[in-house]
């Protein structure tokens, strides 16, 4: 399922390099870096903020009018009955055409601030696949896939929204507040502050509010995983759990986990309750002030209750986007560490990579030489994993490589196809160091067949040619007929084309590593690596999957890794690996006469433990 | 982009054309995201979960109301300061008196909207996490059956978006509540203020019911499709991280590249249209609010002008319409809610409803402490499906203290014997006696206690490599832990961990080798402590060291044991007492290692093949 992990996962903030806090010049920087992704759809940018301004300004029309109806209703005008109707409907007319123009330009505001947002998300959904794709394997050691996937889920959500939920929210606010308090003080100084006494404490309430609830949010979250590790480990596991019974010890951990989420749900009910709460009285309260001192104004004359309705109809129009003021806090601190850390991540350049006067492998010979490797993985620089590790192989040739665990054959086996850059010494291939050539041609060059096998979920033929998707068909059914796997597919209802069950699910362990063989026979490679792939087969379909490439054997080299001895039967030559050294190396039959590493262990899988008693 | 290359380039536009067999992440199982909107048996279902909580329900609904009311009176005391306070004579106590009762209101609002919020909050919290915990213990006694065939993925689904869309259900509908009563109490209100305004400003309530209703189901479509492209492109995401190995060893970026960026701007346009669906109705709403100010300015001001109608009455309807269409929105809002609730509803009772497959019988017994630890199988017939039968009839007795090793090519029936001990499943016919007691008259409980099993896939949880070792075995103690780990020989392997036994293990151990795994899970059978072993030895690769380690744990743990081992090694098979080959649900052959040898039958043709692994044998 999973592929090999040499390493223990790293927290994402390790690997990337970032600190748990981000500073705010950094968040500054980043909340730029994405504002000028957006600017890449510059119209619809430009429409979002023209449409904003338009949109904010028409909505300061509405109360003015209103006033100005109810002042208009209230005395008949000079010139008359008819005059003052035909006043009122002038009135009315613009009222229905600022409402309908204000909908229209807050459409587009939504419309296009929203395309903005998606637009950014694309591009950096597009670039974060693309850095994916091609950092290198010690990076994907050290970083857990399941971060990668929030990283580019989560993270990336939080990001791509900043322009609709920062900036333009931003802009609509100002505009609101600035020319709203201007207008209403200039009307009256006393009444307009009034009005607008609720702004600064909804304000500090929503901002503060919000980043108590994200803080509470981020706590819920990290709890809510835990929960959910516990259901699906339980749910991956039931055979275990009913095995030992022990399913009242899994409910109380189910419980467990489950009540400290539900605590932090219900504080975050009661964070979020109170503020609204708050903030809902403190504008009722300036509304009141208003009602009561505006009143007193009426009654002495000195303002009208038309210009009292705008007053009041302003405080409501102004209520919305100040209780969202925390959602803008919301975003700024989102976007800046969600956004620094997938720059983070696109920032980091990928350790095995072209140099920049790489040429294209060119093979004649076909001989594989490597040459006093020795290796250490990026996680851990000081721990020389190969040492000093020297052998050729030439076209035809089929190298055997045995040794116990840690002894560094899977290693061997990842840096024939630079899968990772070798410490020391060099390998070549017809005399071209694979670090000088480009990394395509090194990978087309050679193929390994792992032992853990990732399958896609799609058709039987699709895995099959998951290195040269324009593979015939005849080509697909030759490798598979190789790889002993044909048989199997052609019993399927729906043959190449039947699909593979999740993850490879309904194949078994030996199908699995037999699809991984012919995957990798299609691509005809000059250098072949088994590395143990063929574990979980049994001896005799093994014989065959060799009989049937010995005959391609000829036209490159095949180095087989194994821990059955068995399998080893089929190599020219074997290499004993012991502790990242080469300790002996030979023929079957020279190194059973050597009486060292390769006699114990022979010895050691032809007896059983009865034999010992 | 990085580390690209002409070479690919060119490549990928061989013959212009996109590579025929290439996908990345596709074939999903599509489920219905809406259901019926309502469904009276979901809610009959859900209802048992929220009934403990009606008391704090109906304080809500009543908070609700209360709260509706407060927000209704405030245009109405805005109307009375002004016709009474700001525009009759010596109004100045009237208008401290609506100021008064300004704030009376406003408290109130506060008040009943903290009361109403918290409980609903909380309400809808309890239930999704009872709903989650009912769901879970479930599942822990749901037939065998029915988890080998489900997908996990599809439970956690179960157990985490559709319990959450229960939960916006419930809050949603105590808030549906209060915007039915606010409607309500708009249109009375402008009636009671005014009739004839009143008729005249909701003539246009229709139109923008109209409007949703042409609106919904296309808007709907557009939402759904834009759901699905997240998966879709989410799916991609993940299988590219996943198989990043696999993608960078055979040179696929550029083509995935390629592939990706079609779904991802399929995404894109897909939610293009929808935000284009979400917002075609602002400004319909914004010209039908316009228009109902329009008509109470045209027709109020008339009337008001012909002193038929108090100015304040006018701006009291001014306010009205603005709070007017909140309702209807947020109502035609909960409706989807409502479906897409009923849907995930219907999948919840499914899984509550699968049936619980073993039970204990009414009179079930415990098996006594010093039960013999010997196995039986009586002709025993099983099947998981009901024409195709697995063991046809299978007989064996294992006598207390008695290895036996159980051979055969995978179908043949080992696994199925292994699980009917523990009693995974029943029989269809014979009957399994574990101490002479047969395991359907006994407690589960009881029978557990009996047997310990390592299964094939050492599984371990997260958590330390104690919490792992000890597992429900409350009563061992670390000594207990650590000398049982000892015993199998992986002290000393936990000894080199960064933390020793409080090494904190990844997702399923996974920074743990396949065979230090194996002799952890060996060391938790060991602390099981139970008289029969029932053990599938793993078929997967480990190197001999850790296998001759592994062979010596083994021997251990069968030390004074009852042992029936599903056998895949010839050193294994070889050391057992008794070995049964198993051939399409039959026994075939049976017998120690010299005699089955001397029988010159199936068993010594495979030992003379000279195979390590008996596993996908042709038997």
């Amino acid at each position: 399922m999973a592929e090999t992990k040499t390493h223990p996962a790293q927290h994402p903030v390790e690997v990337l390099g970032l600190t748990d806090t981000v500073s705010p010049s950094k968040g500054l920087r980043t909340m730029w870096r994405v504002f000028l992704i957006g600017t890449e759809t510059p119209w619809q940018m430009a429409f979002a903020l023209v449409s904003t301004l338009f949109a904010a300004v028409l909505q300061l029309i509405i109360p003015q009018l209103l006033g100005r109806a109810v002042d208009q209703s209230q005395v008949v005008s000079a010139g008359g009955h008819a005059a003052t109707t035909q006043a009122l409907l002038v009135t009315a007319l613009l009222i229905l055409g600022v409402s309908t123009l204000r909908g229209l330009f807050a459409t587009f505001q939504n419309y296009f601030s929203e395309a903005v947002g998606h637009h950014t998300g694309l591009r950096l959904r597009l670039a974060y696949y693309d850095k994916i794709q091609h950092l290198s394997f010690g990076f994907h050691d050290r970083m857990h896939s399941g971060d990668l996937i929030t990283l580019g889920l989560l993270d990336l959500e939080g990001a791509r929204m900043f322009f609709a939920t920062g900036v333009v929210r931003l802009l609509l606010l100002v505009v609101l507040i600035g020319f709203g308090g201007w207008w209403l003080i200039a009307i009256d100084p006393v009444l307009g502050l009034l009005a607008l006494s609720f702004v600064p404490y909804v304000g500090w309430r929503s901002s503060t509010s919000q980043l108590e609830l994200r803080q509470t949010w981020l706590d819920l979250q990290e709890h809510l995983s835990v929960l959910t590790r516990v259901m699906e480990e339980n749910l991956a596991g039931i055979r275990v759990v009913r095995a030992f019974s022990a399913q009242e010890h899994e409910l109380a951990k189910f419980r467990a986990a489950s009540e400290r989420a539900l605590d932090l749900a219900h504080e975050r009910v009661e964070l979020r309750v109170r503020s609204t709460s708050a903030m809902t009285l403190s504008f009722f309260a300036a509304m009141g002030l208003v009602l009561l001192v505006g009143g007193l104004k009426v009654q002495a004359g000195s303002m009208t209750v038309g210009t009292l309705t705008a007053f009041l109809t302003f405080m409501m129009i102004l209520q919305m986007p100040v209780r969202q003021l925390g959602m803008l806090v919301n975003s700024v601190a989102r976007t800046s560490t969600c956004g620094a850390r997938i720059f983070a991540l696109m920032d980091l350049e990928p350790a095995v990579s072209n140099s920049p006067e790489a040429h294209v492998l060119t093979l004649t010979e076909g001989t594989l030489r490597l040459d006093h490797v020795s290796f250490a993985y990026p996680s851990a620089p000081d721990h020389l994993v190969l040492r000093d590790i020297s052998f050729t192989a030439h076209r035809g040739e089929v190298i055997g490589i045995i040794g116990e665990q840690g002894s560094g054959k899977t290693t061997v086996a990842q840096l024939i196809p630079r899968f990772y850059d070798v410490t020391g010494g060099s390998i070549t291939l017809d005399g071209q160091d694979i670090r000088e050539v480009t990394l395509p041609s090194v990978r087309k060059a050679v193929a390994v067949v792992t032992q853990d096998v990732f399958m896609f979920t799609t058709t039987m033929e699709n895995n099959i040619a998951y290195g040269n998707p324009w593979a015939p068909e005849a080509g697909i059914e030759t490798s598979s007929s190789d790889a002993q796997l044909h048989d199997y597919i052609d019993a399927l209802p729906e043959r190449y084309r039947t699909v593979v069950g999740e993850r490879g699910a309904s194949l078994s362990g030996g199908q699995r590593q037999r699809m991984s063989i012919a995957r990798s026979l299609i691509l005809d490679p000059a250098v072949l690596i088994f590395d143990d792939s063929t574990a979980a087969i049994d001896a005799r379909t093994e014989e065959r999957i060799f009989a049937a490439i010995r005959a391609k054997v000829a036209s490159r080299v095949t180095i087989l890794i194994a821990h059955r001895l068995n399998t080893l039967s089929h190599a020219d030559r074997i290499l004993v690996l012991d502790g990242g050294r080469i300790a002996e190396q030979g023929t079957h039959a020279e190194l059973l006469a050597l009486n060292g590493r390769y006699r114990a262990l022979y010895d050691l899988q032809h007896q059983s433990f009865g034999d010992r008693q | 982009m990085s580390g690209e290359t002409e070479m690919e380039r060119n490549e990928v536009r061989e013959d212009g054309r996109r590579p025929p067999r290439a996908v990345v992440g596709s074939h999903r199982v599509k489920e219905e995201m809406f259901g019926r909107v309502f469904d009276t048996n979901v809610m009959r279902r859900i209802w048992v979960f929220v009934r403990p909580y009606r008391r704090e329900l109906m304080i809500s609904v009543v908070s609700v109301l209360i709260f509706t009311l407060s927000q209704l009176s405030i245009p109405i005391i805005i109307r009375t300061a002004i016709d009474e306070g700001l525009l009759a004579p010596d109004g100045r106590s009237a208008l401290i008196w609506s100021v008064l009762a300004f704030a009376v209101a406003i408290l109130v609002n506060f008040l009943s909207s903290l009361i109403q919020e918290r409980i609903v909050g909380r309400v809808a919290e309890n239930v999704l996490f009872d709903i989650r915990e009912a769901m879970f213990a479930h599942l822990q006694r749901v037939s065998q059956s029915f988890m080998d065939k489900t997908e996990v993925g599809r439970l956690m689904s179960r157990l985490q978006g559709d319990v959450n869309a229960m939960q916006e259900f419930l809050e949603t509908s105590v808030i549906s509540v209060g915007d039915l009563v606010l409607l309500f109490g708009i249109v009375g209100c402008m009636l009671w203020l005014d009739w004839q305004l009143g008729l005249l400003t909701l003539s246009i309530l229709p139109v923008l019911f109209l409007v949703r209703i042409v609106w919904l189901p296309r808007a709907r479509d557009a939402f759904i499709a834009a759901h699905d492209t997240n998966s879709v492109t989410a799916g991609a995401l993940a299988e590219g991280i996943h198989g990043v190995r696999t993608v960078q060893g055979m040179t696929r970026q550029t083509v995935n590249m390629q592939l990706f960026e079609d779904k991802a701007t399929a995404n894109l346009r897909t939610h293009l249209v929808a935000a284009r669906y979400a917002q075609v109705l602002v400004p319909v709403v914004d010209a039908l609010t316009g228009l109902a100010m329009a008509i109470v300015v045209v027709i109020g001001g008339q009337k008001v002008l012909n002193r038929s109608m108090d100015v304040g009455v006018m701006v009291a309807f001014l306010f009205f319409i603005q709070r007017f269409f909140d309702p209807v929105r947020s109502l035609t809002m909960q409706y989807s809610v409502m479906q897409r609730a009923m849907a995930s509803g219907q999948r919840l009772t499914e899984v509550l409803d699968v049936p619980v497959g073993i039970k204990d019988a009414p009179d079930a017994v415990d098996l006594p402490p010093g039960t013999p630890a010997a196995v039986e199988f009586r002709d025993v017939r099983f099947s998981y499906v009901s024409d195709q039968p697995v063991l046809r009839g299978v007989d064996f007795t294992v006598a207390p203290g008695e290895t036996v090793a159980l051979v055969g090519p995978t179908g043949s029936g080992k696994s199925s014997i292994m699980s009917l001990i523990h009693r995974f499943y029943d029989v269809s016919e014979g009957a399994v006696l574990v101490g002479g007691h047969d395991v359907r008259r006994v407690s589960q409980r009881s029978l557990g206690a009996q047997i310990a099993m390592v299964l094939q896939e050492p599984f371990l949880f997260t958590g330390t490599v104690m919490e792992n070792i000890r597992y429900n075995k409350a009563t061992a103690s670390d000594a207990d832990v650590i000398e049982a780990a000892r015993t199998v020989g992986a002290h000393d392997l936990i000894q080199r961990l960064p933390d020793g036994y409080q090494t904190e293990l990844n997702e399923r151990g996974a920074n743990l080798s396949m065979g230090q795994r194996q002799l952890i899970s060996f060391a938790r059978a060991l602390v099981a402590d139970a008289p029969i072993l029932v053990l599938d030895e793993a078929t997967s690769s480990i190197d001999s060291k850790t296998e001759k380690q592994i062979q010596t744990a083994l021997a251990i743990l069968l030390r004074g044991r009852t042992g029936l081992i599903i056998a895949h090694r010839l050193a294994t098979v070889r050391n057992a007492d008794r070995i049964l080959i198993l051939s399409a649900g039959r026994i075939v052959e049976q017998g120690s290692h010299s005699e089955l040898i001397a029988q010159g039958g199936t068993y010594a043709r495979l030992f003379k093949a000279n195979h390590a692994s008996f596993d996908d044998g042709q038997v």
